[in-house]
Parts: structure tokens; C-alpha cells; sequence
């Protein structure tokens, strides 16, 4: 019979002790294997950045990450989105009784991955096991701490003229993930673009004193996260719609299920609004696949605009409603 | 190029969404209008048809499974969504064949697949009554809103209400279809047709040879979408179509009831068809006050004569199915400007 996670595993008891040394075996770092209830951490100088976020995803596994690395990379990459260096991160688990502890071995070993790949240390976290059916396999929580040593604050308005620089091709992990849900089988090389970000952040921050802003492209994808900066600094922006860049195939299977890319989620990808004078820096410390998207403009108000491949221009909107498949 | 003023209709919903977001109507000369027609099936679909699935759907024991956009079109009382939220099971399935497989699934219930669309859509939903026939699936039902377009697009330019210069002919319905029954249209009616793709480039082309046609006074078939599109269409998946459904008068939205527009299940396949299933009361289709999604359907209104456009309608809380479905008029407009 497959081993399976069950609720001794999380009732105090001699299993979820032994759970939680394994656990910490993998994870082991200094501050975590003290096992105490909190963790102390000792921190260089500068301002802290701290943010939490919850995992949940529908295939766990998928291809190229699943929902440990996803756990890691998230909470890293918003962290660095304000300009910190993240260290230290929470993990909290909630599993669903009866899941599988290959799976759970599995997800852990990639939690342990990733955050060795980022350089962050888990330092705290917690397991609780929900009978069969109050939750459907397994739920993580991770929090990050990081310090920033950025002149100014990351986040505050963006300004007028400011260029948007992104990192690479968008919408796929949103299309890897539905392709791996609805097993629609397309045999595509199509892999989520999850990864943590911290060290391509780095790189920006220290090739430019005058960035702005950052903002990693998650749900809603890049159309939803230029209209919230658009109303939140109360400016317009203007993005080219020949230089967002999208690989071939991510285009191709939207087209096909009627989804437009543009609000096609992304784990790997993000915007930074920098200094005209410091946009091509910013792009080349970026990399190949970084591009100079668009840039802030004092025409619109709160609004977005995209200028279209054809020569057009259009709004582009919030998203009203979820995307659905087209009939034909 | 020097035109004269003209009027074209873009017959599919894929090409309304296309034109929208790509900004072609701001380039064009004020001389050349662009009008939507009644190509987004989510839209066409009758408001009694739309009941009767909500209905069956409240039956004991039946799980309705649907394309999305068409779980939230308001029926007169409900919509399949709201039910869905009161405990109905309703899902929302990319093709017929998963409805299938829910069958095959849970052989203790009715599953009803309510069908929407054009020829592109119902080829594959016969292929799975050929197979649910020999799996002997008989709790699997098809409820069948399928349209044909030719008899629609006969309908509207022979109409009166409206002048139609040219026609923007649905490129997926024609990788089907083939081209040869338009060539009865452009001959019938005197309107030039272009058979049309939906990239930037292939609607661009698709206007540039129909205002052509217009300017050297030609009535024609063109095909613009040469790489999908062959005059002779897709034999294979027509004889399909042709085994498993016959034509039949149906009712649409805006134009009312077209003869032989729509497809009914031939006497073999009959034990699927959910409508000979279930007996179900209706209530009395109500159309909702204000709203001219009828009329956008046939080009002689645009979104923003609607007083409940952008107000009272909107995506969020959609009165009419043009703002419901994601190749709706009202919802492109809405989208990304009129």
C-alpha cells in the first residue's frame, strides 16, 4: 500500500514528531534546527521587507515547477519586488489526509531546491493535517523576510515618461498550467515560467539608482498589474504591442483557446519602471529576452493604452470577468 | 484607394473581438463602417432555448454541461449560473467529448450537453454521438442549439432593415463548409464575399478585396484565408455532420425563426436529444426591458444606441448575451471602445 499522510501526523504524537524532524533534516540550516517556537534572526542593516502568501494550484505538479517551488519563488519574487534581498522565509503546510507521501517528498525536496537556488533559509514553520475532504491535497503558506539597502523606496508613484522594462516572454505559466489541468494535450514544449527572482532584481538595482517601481506579473498577468499602476498613480500608459515579447507556441495556443496573453498569468516575469536615461541599462542587465515594453504618459489619465501592431490604438482594460475558452 | 461610402458585415464573433482589438476601425477611412452580425453563437441562442436548458438542469439527477460563456446568459428568470450557485450541478467542458466522458462517469446521471455553435462546433459533437451510440451512453443527451449560417446569411441580405455592402465571411466556419455556398449568396443577393482569416494582416486583405469587388461592381467568392480554407471545405467532417443531424427551422435571437437554419438529431441518434427526455414547463420568455441585443444581432444597431449599454449592462451584471459572451458586439465594445 502507498504511504500516506494521515491525521497522527498532525496530532502531536510520536508521527508528527517524526515528520517534523524529516523536515527539518531536508531543510536544516542553523536557525531551524533549534526547533523553537519562533524563530531569532539577526539582521544587516537597512529597512525590512516582509510579505506572506498562500499556494494553491491545480495540477500540484506541472511542468516546469509545482507547488513547492511555486511556494518559494512567489514569496521570494515579492520580497524582491521591493528592492529587498530576501533571507529568511516561513513554510506552513496544510495537507489533506490520505495524501501521498511520495508526493509530499517530492514537493519538499523542490521547496529545498529552490530556496537553495534563491539563497533564502525556511527558519520557522508548521504542518496540520484536515481530514479526508476539508481540503484537496495539500495547501502552502509561505512568509519572507529581506532587507533593502535601496536609496529610495520601491513602490512609491511611478513618474511621467518613465520606460517599463520587462524581463522575458509572457502568459506561460498560465498556459502550462491550463494545458496540464484540462489535459488538452498539446504537444507543446510549454513550461511555467516560475522562478524566484531575486538575483535578476539584484542586477537591476544595482544597474540603476532610479527605479520606481517593480511588480512581478502574476494573476491577471501584464494587462492587470499596468492598469493597477495606472490607477494607483493616477498617470496613463502606453505599451507596444510588437515589443511584449510571447513565444510562438504560448501565442499559438491562445489563439486557438481564445485567450488573449495579455492577461495570462505569469510566476517568472516582471515589469520595472525606471528613468528614461537609465531604461537600456536596467534591459541589458536584464538579458536577451528583456524588453523595453512601453513607458508612462501624462496623455491618459488612469488608463492604459495599447499601441497595436497594425498601427492602432486601443484601451486595454481591466479584465471584467475570468477568460474563457472560445466555442469555435 | 478611392471607395465609395460602404457598409461591411463581419459575420463571426472571432472577427468582431479581432477588429476590436486590434484598432482596424480607427485606421480606416470614415467611408468604410464595419458592422458585427449574428456569428457569436452564445448570442443567437433563442431566449426559450436558453429556459429550457435551465430547466432541464433543475431536474433530480442531471448534471448540465456546457460551453463557458454560455453558463451565465440570463434566461427570462435565472441563468445557469445562478442555479449552479443554488447547488444544480452545471460544469463548463471544452468539447462535447468530455461531456461524454462525464457520462461514461457517473452512470446513475443525466448528463446534458447543451450545444451552441456553427459548423466549425457541431462536426465534433456528432463524431461523439457516433461514439456515445457505441459505448451505448444512454444517460448521455445532447440538447442541440446548433446553427447553420448560410440561412442566416440569406436572411440578412435579403433584409430590408439593413444594407450590406459586403460580407466578411467567418474563416473557421469555412474550413468546414468550403466556399461553394456562398457562391448562391454573392450570385443571389448581389453582395461580394470575402472569406476571411483573423489575423491583423487577413482582415486587412479580407476589406481590401471586398472593396474591390464593391469599386469594379463584382459579386464574388473570394477566399483570403487561403492556408485553412478550400473551395470544397471539409468533406469528411460534413458527412459526419450530415450522419448524425438533419437541417431543421430554428429560432435566433434578433432574427427569429429561419427555416432550415438549425440541426436536429436524425431518427438513429434520436435517443439522445434531451428535449424528447425531458418534459419540462417553461416559463414565458420575457425579453429583459431595454435591451437591443436583437437588433445588434442583425448590424441595424450598434452597442451604444442601447440605453442599458455600459449602465445597467455590463459585463459584471450582463442583461443581454451580447455582453455576456466574450465574442459578443456589446462585450467588445465594452472591452476596448466603440
Amino acid at each position: 500500500m502507498k504511504k500516506t499522510i494521515t491525521l497522527a501526523h498532525g496530532n502531536g504524537g510520536r508521527l508528527m514528531h517524526e515528520l517534523i524532524e524529516s523536515l527539518r533534516l531536508k531543510l536544516s540550516n542553523k536557525i531551524l534546527d533549534e526547533l523553537s517556537d519562533a524563530a531569532e534572526l539577526n539582521v544587516k542593516k537597512g529597512r525590512l521587507s516582509f510579505s506572506t502568501d498562500s499556494y494553491v494550484v491545480k495540477p500540484l505538479f506541472f511542468p516546469g515547477g509545482d507547488i513547492g517551488k511555486l511556494a518559494v519563488c512567489g514569496t521570494v519574487n515579492d520580497i524582491s519586488m521591493k528592492g529587498a534581498e530576501p533571507l529568511f522565509i516561513s513554510l506552513a503546510f496544510i495537507v489533506e489526509e490520505g495524501f501521498e507521501f511520495a508526493d509530499f517528498e517530492r514537493i519538499v525536496q523542490s521547496i529545498k531546491k529552490e530556496a537553495a537556488k534563491a539563497g533564502v533559509s525556511v527558519v520557522t514553520g508548521d504542518i496540520k493535517v484536515v481530514e479526508k475532504g476539508a481540503a484537496e491535497g495539500i495547501y502552502i503558506n509561505t512568509s519572507g523576510i529581506g532587507v533593502i539597502n535601496y536609496p529610495k523606496s520601491i513602490g512609491a508613484k511611478v513618474k511621467a515618461a518613465e520606460r517599463i522594462v520587462i524581463n522575458g516572454p509572457i502568459a506561460e505559466h498560465g498556459m502550462a498550467i491550463l494545458n496540464a489541468r484540462e489535459k488538452f494535450g498539446f504537444g507543446s514544449k510549454i513550461k511555467s515560467d516560475c522562478r524566484s527572482l531575486n538575483r535578476e532584481v539584484g542586477r537591476c538595482l544595482l544597474a540603476s539608482k532610479r527605479i520606481s517601481l517593480m511588480r512581478d506579473l502574476t494573476r491577471g498577468g501584464l494587462a492587470t498589474v499596468l492598469n493597477e499602476i495606472a490607477h494607483s498613480s493616477g498617470l496613463g500608459i502606453e505599451v507596444d504591442e510588437k515589443d511584449i515579447p510571447i513565444r510562438t507556441d504560448v501565442r499559438k495556443m491562445c489563439d486557438i483557446l481564445g485567450f488573449d496573453p495579455l492577461y495570462v498569468a505569469n510566476e517568472g516575469k516582471f515589469v520595472c519602471f525606471v528613468d528614461t536615461k537609465d531604461a537600456l541599462k536596467v534591459k541589458k542587465a536584464l538579458g536577451r529576452e528583456a524588453k523595453i515594453i512601453g513607458k508612462v504618459s501624462s496623455k491618459h489619465k488612469r488608463e492604459v493604452y495599447l499601441n497595436t501592431a497594425i498601427g492602432s490604438q486601443r484601451i486595454l482594460p481591466m479584465l471584467e470577468h475570468d477568460q474563457l475558452p472560445r466555442i469555435c | 484607394m478611392k471607395v465609395k461610402a460602404v457598409t461591411l458585415m463581419e459575420v463571426c464573433g472571432t472577427h468582431t473581438m479581432a477588429i476590436a482589438r486590434s484598432g482596424i476601425k480607427k485606421l480606416l477611412p470614415d467611408s468604410v463602417r464595419l458592422i458585427s452580425g449574428p456569428g457569436c453563437p452564445v448570442c443567437v441562442t433563442a431566449q426559450k432555448d436558453i429556459d429550457l436548458a435551465i430547466a432541464i438542469a433543475k431536474e433530480k439527477d442531471v448534471i448540465m454541461a456546457t460551453f463557458g460563456d454560455m453558463i451565465r446568459v440570463p434566461g427570462t428568470k435565472e441563468s445557469l449560473y445562478s442555479i449552479k450557485a443554488q447547488g444544480k450541478d452545471v460544469r463548463v467542458v471544452y468539447s462535447c467529448l468530455d461531456a461524454l466522458q462525464i457520462a461514461l462517469a457517473n452512470p446513475e446521471k443525466k448528463v446534458v450537453f447543451m450545444g451552441v455553435g456553427f459548423e466549425t462546433t457541431s462536426p465534433t459533437v456528432a463524431l461523439t454521438l457516433i461514439e456515445a451510440k457505441r459505448r451505448r451512453a444512454d444517460n448521455f443527451f445532447v440538447l442541440s442549439n446548433f446553427k447553420l449560417i448560410f440561412p442566416a446569411l440569406a436572411a440578412l441580405a435579403g433584409s430590408r432593415k439593413i444594407e450590406i455592402d459586403g460580407f466578411i465571411c467567418p474563416g473557421h466556419v469555412s474550413v468546414i463548409t468550403g466556399s461553394i455556398p456562398y457562391e448562391k449568396i454573392a450570385k443571389n443577393y448581389k453582395v461580394p464575399c470575402v472569406i476571411t482569416g483573423f489575423d491583423d494582416n487577413d482582415i486587412l486583405q479580407g476589406i481590401k478585396l471586398l472593396i474591390g469587388q464593391i469599386n469594379s461592381g463584382e459579386q464574388k467568392v473570394e477566399i483570403a484565408y487561403k492556408r485553412a480554407v478550400k473551395r470544397s471545405g471539409n468533406t469528411k467532417a460534413r458527412n459526419i455532420l450530415k450522419a448524425v443531424f438533419r437541417p431543421a427551422d430554428s429560432e435566433w435571437r434578433g432574427l427569429g425563426i429561419i427555416k432550415k437554419s438549425g440541426l436536429a438529431l436524425r431518427k438513429e441518434f434520436r435517443c439522445f436529444d434531451a428535449e424528447r427526455e425531458f418534459k419540462v414547463n417553461l416559463p414565458k420568455p420575457r425579453k429583459p426591458k431595454g435591451c437591443i441585443c436583437g437588433e445588434v444581432l442583425q448590424g441595424i444597431s450598434s452597442p451604444v444606441d442601447c440605453r442599458l449599454f455600459k449602465k445597467a449592462c455590463t459585463p459584471q451584471s450582463p442583461i443581454g448575451p451580447c455582453m455576456v459572451s466574450s465574442e459578443g458586439t456589446c462585450a467588445a465594445y465594452y472591452k476596448y471602445g466603440a
